[in-house]
């Protein structure tokens, strides 16, 4: 069957303004839009870009918007687009695109890295050679988050992040947070509850649901973060 | 542009992060991947990483280390085997401190479930030994040793392809990489390599690992003239998803899957009567390939089920959501209702760069090292697998011999100087770049690609014979040919995959050429390495490793003895 992809082109080393190629290519409706950018590359024209490695949803380097949605190439399926017409296939939105699909991920893990507290991942003390004793229920409390392929999906799909507050700090980080917050292990969970507390932090988040609707993984995203807020709201506003 | 480190770590996935945290504690470090680091395949890891807690039942260090060396066919050597058993339980402990996310049991520990070929009192019944967060277990590990090099200051070099090992008087100072985004060579000038670029799964038709499993840091170090050891053990995971090869952890044979033939029948009791659907990964691989030539294939076509339906919804959902999420998204399949159509996946390499307990890289492959060049991970050879892995037993080998590699690092760097950069390295490495650039062959990359993946997967995987392992060879030798003539569509040098694509196949192809050459020489049958016309395993005249060298008259082969110290060489049987 053949399958048409229109596909955003853009160098940023040369080309003023972005343009579209289509493509047409060979596949079966259950294969992998990720199959069909190979093809495109490997077959049609070497010059395409973007990023892919494990090509089962797991290493998080294929984010795109895919026909309007941000997704990972390789996890979405030509069946669950309208193949009839044509897939349309563009850069995660919200970072700067340096070629084609390849967009510059540093706004992205410079977020992700911006949660930890000066220099440091800090548990509380144990004994040596002994874990850390954690009930199941303990440990479920951030079992969405640890889900995270870092893949930055939600923030490309965030409106606060696209339209409202460039600066916001975005779903993954929180989530980031959300994990080592809720996490019985960790020493200072406030520590971390007032990074999230600062301007362009957890309170700009409006509730749109986005994250969680395009996340890869199923992560309940905004769930996580409104159980954040709430305990952010319990620990450093209400007066006890 | 030329940096300098203590010492520079080519592959971010656990192995090279462990030793570059381990590093970072008293050195300058750098690491650098050809993907984003956070990208690594060990984040591909699902079922587990084993160690003798003894959380859920009674379990020992020499119970593991049995298991580890039976596992391995005896091709194990057991003083390494003993390191990996033995410090498993410390390494567990270690990364628990360090914040991973275990799952737990009642008692508030960590969680341990069963895996193939891990056995209490010396092969009885399956024991629970495998320490898990579900079925993300490698994803969680390198996540969390991942912020904690962020935050310890290592530099991460991402999307910087390691070209060649810099190397002067005979003592590694640092890598060429290719920078994907400019197009440009990095120099980075260091006292100490370590080399942790994972497997080459690639080269086969049907692989569990990612596009970036292409070999690069094998044939890093073969090029710079160290031997290549036991390449010829290549293990093919009994549960791919048919056709596309997606890993099914064996987690879910650990919480209850059982293979069926098309009659229905859990066929493993017939193959290995005491750990059935959990014997080790090469004994069942080989079971499903008899299946289907016997006919018994699902409508006797070319895989058989995976029958997860008495695990439950909510068990799979808890234990195994990933796995549950690729049957449905790739298959339309809901696991708890109906059964995974599965066939074996190139999964791991157990033969790679010889290794000492440090990780230092062996120039003889034997007992020298070479100064200042280290490896760990799916890239080295300890040897802690002979000639099959067991489950579980390669996340433990990634933090017990990188965390090694490490410090014995840290310590060298103390003790040696910066030799000087070889001359003119970074005009050298420019010219091979824009040589290969202006390359306009006709041959294209994708074809001879498809060739290779398509030849070693019908003569060099579970199953090998002498003629076809020869016809694999003069093939493999006929495309290497042809690769020279390779031309390139694109010259491009921001993000040129073209030109990463040729570099990486003709690392493939050379390695395919040290695959199927170490396997036609090997005539016996152990482990992973399966031959129709030598179907025994012989100790009197193959209990050795293969040692492949490279010379200006092509492949050499050598052998060097196996290291058995606690347990005898006694019949594999489950």
């Amino acid at each position: 069957m053949e399958v048409k992809l229109k596909i955003f082109r853009f160098d940023s080393k040369g080309d003023k303004e972005p343009h579209y190629d289509t493509f047409i290519v060979e596949a079966k409706p259950t294969e992998r839009v990720l199959d069909c950018l190979n093809r495109i590359r490997w077959e049609q024209d070497a010059s395409l870009a973007y990023r892919m490695s494990c090509a089962h949803g797991i290493c998080g380097s294929d984010g795109m918007t895919i026909s309007g949605t941000s997704a990972l190439a390789c996890q979405k399926l030509v069946k669950d687009y309208d193949y009839s017409k044509e897939i349309l296939i563009e850069p995660l939105r919200f970072f700067p695109i340096i070629k084609d699909l390849v967009v510059d991920m540093t706004p992205f893990f410079s977020r992700e890295k911006s949660v930890h507290p000066e220099g440091r991942i800090a548990l509380t003390p144990t004994d040596e050679g002994r874990e850390h004793l954690q009930s199941i229920r303990e440990r479920a409390q951030f079992d969405d988050d640890i889900k995270c392929i870092m893949c930055a999906c939600c923030v490309s799909a965030c409106p606060v992040n696209l339209k409202e507050d460039p600066s916001y700090v975005g779903p993954a980080a929180i989530l980031r947070a959300h994990r080592y917050i809720f996490d019985s292990r960790t020493q200072d969970p406030l520590e971390r509850m007032r990074i999230m507390d600062k301007p362009h932090g957890i309170w700009e988040c409006k509730t749109y649901f986005k994250c969680t609707e395009v996340c890869p993984k199923g992560i309940r995203v905004t769930d996580r973060i409104l159980e954040a807020k709430r305990k952010i709201l319990g620990e450093l506003h209400l007066v006890k | 542009m030329i940096q300098q480190y203590d010492a520079v770590i080519v592959g971010a996935g656990i192995a090279g992060l462990t030793a570059a945290m381990k590093a970072s504690e008293s050195c300058n470090v750098a690491v650098v991947s050809k993907v984003y680091a956070s990208r690594s395949h060990s984040g591909a890891a699902q079922g587990g990483i084993a160690a003798s807690l003894g959380n859920e039942e009674e379990d020992h260090w020499e119970w593991h280390m049995f298991d580890t060396v039976k596992g391995g066919d005896y091709l194990v050597d057991q003083d390494m085997a003993e390191i990996l058993a033995r410090e498993a339980p410390e390494r567990i402990i270690e990364l628990e401190h360090l914040g991973v996310p275990f799952s737990r049991n009642k008692d508030g520990k960590i969680e341990q479930r069963r895996f193939g070929g891990h056995t209490k009192n010396f092969g009885e019944a399956p024991i629970k030994r495998a320490c898990y967060a579900s079925d993300r277990t490698g994803r969680v590990i390198m996540d969390t040793i991942f912020d904690h090099c962020l935050v310890r200051g290592v530099k991460i070099y991402d999307e910087l392809f390691a070209k060649s090992l810099l190397i002067t008087n005979k003592k590694c100072c640092g890598v060429a990489g290719y920078d994907l985004a400019t197009g440009e060579m990095e120099i980075i000038h260091a006292k100490a390599v370590m080399l942790a670029t994972g497997g080459c799964g690639r080269i086969f038709k049907t692989t569990s690992m990612s596009f970036a499993a292409t070999g690069d840091g094998f044939q890093l170090a073969f090029d710079a003239g160290v031997p290549l050891e036991d390449m010829e053990f290549v293990q093919f995971h009994p549960t791919g998803i048919r056709g596309l090869g997606i890993l099914i952890s064996e987690a879910a044979r650990a919480e209850g899957g059982i293979l069926r033939n098309n009659s229905g029948e859990q066929f493993m009791e017939r193959y290995a009567p005491t750990l059935k659907d959990l014997a080790p990964r090469d004994i069942i691989s080989r079971a499903i390939l008899v299946e289907i030539q016997a006919g018994r294939g699902i409508d006797g076509s070319d895989y058989v089920n995976l029958d997860l339906t008495s695990i439950g919804k909510k068990q799979l959902q808890l234990e195994l959501s990933e796995i549950a999420s690729f049957a449905k998204t790739y298959l339309g399949i809901d696991p708890s209702e109906a059964p995974i159509p599965v066939a074996p996946t190139c999964h791991y390499m157990m033969g790679g760069i010889p290794t000492d307990a440090v990780g230092r890289v062996l120039v003889d492959g034997n007992k020298k090292p070479f100064p200042g060049l280290y490896a760990a991970g799916e890239c080295a050879c300890v040897s802690v697998h002979g000639a099959n892995r067991l489950g579980t037993n390669s996340l433990v080998d990634l933090l017990v011999f990188g965390r090694r590699a490490g410090e014995d690092i840290a310590k060298y760097v103390k003790e040696n100087s910066l030799p000087p950069l070889p001359q003119d390295a970074e005009a050298t490495a420019s010219k091979e770049i824009s040589r290969l650039l202006e390359l306009t062959g006709k041959e294209r990359i994708a074809t001879i690609r498809d060739e290779t993946q398509k030849v070693m997967m019908d003569k060099c995987s579970v199953f090998r014979e002498k003629k076809g392992l020869e016809q694999a060879l003069n093939k493999i030798r006929e495309l290497k040919n042809r690769w020279e003539n390779v031309g390139l569509t694109y010259n491009g040098k921001s993000y040129n995959y073209e030109l990463e694509d040729a570099l990486e196949l003709g690392n493939m192809l050379k390695l395919a050429e040290v695959i199927v050459f170490s396997a036609l020489r090997r005539e016996e049958s152990r482990g992973a390495h399966y031959r129709n016309d030598f179907t025994e395993r012989n100790d009197e005249n193959w209990l050795k490793h293969t040692l492949v060298f490279q010379t200006p008259e092509g492949l050499q082969v050598s052998y060097k003895p196996v290291t058995v110290t606690r347990f005898e060489p006694k019949a594999r049987k489950y």
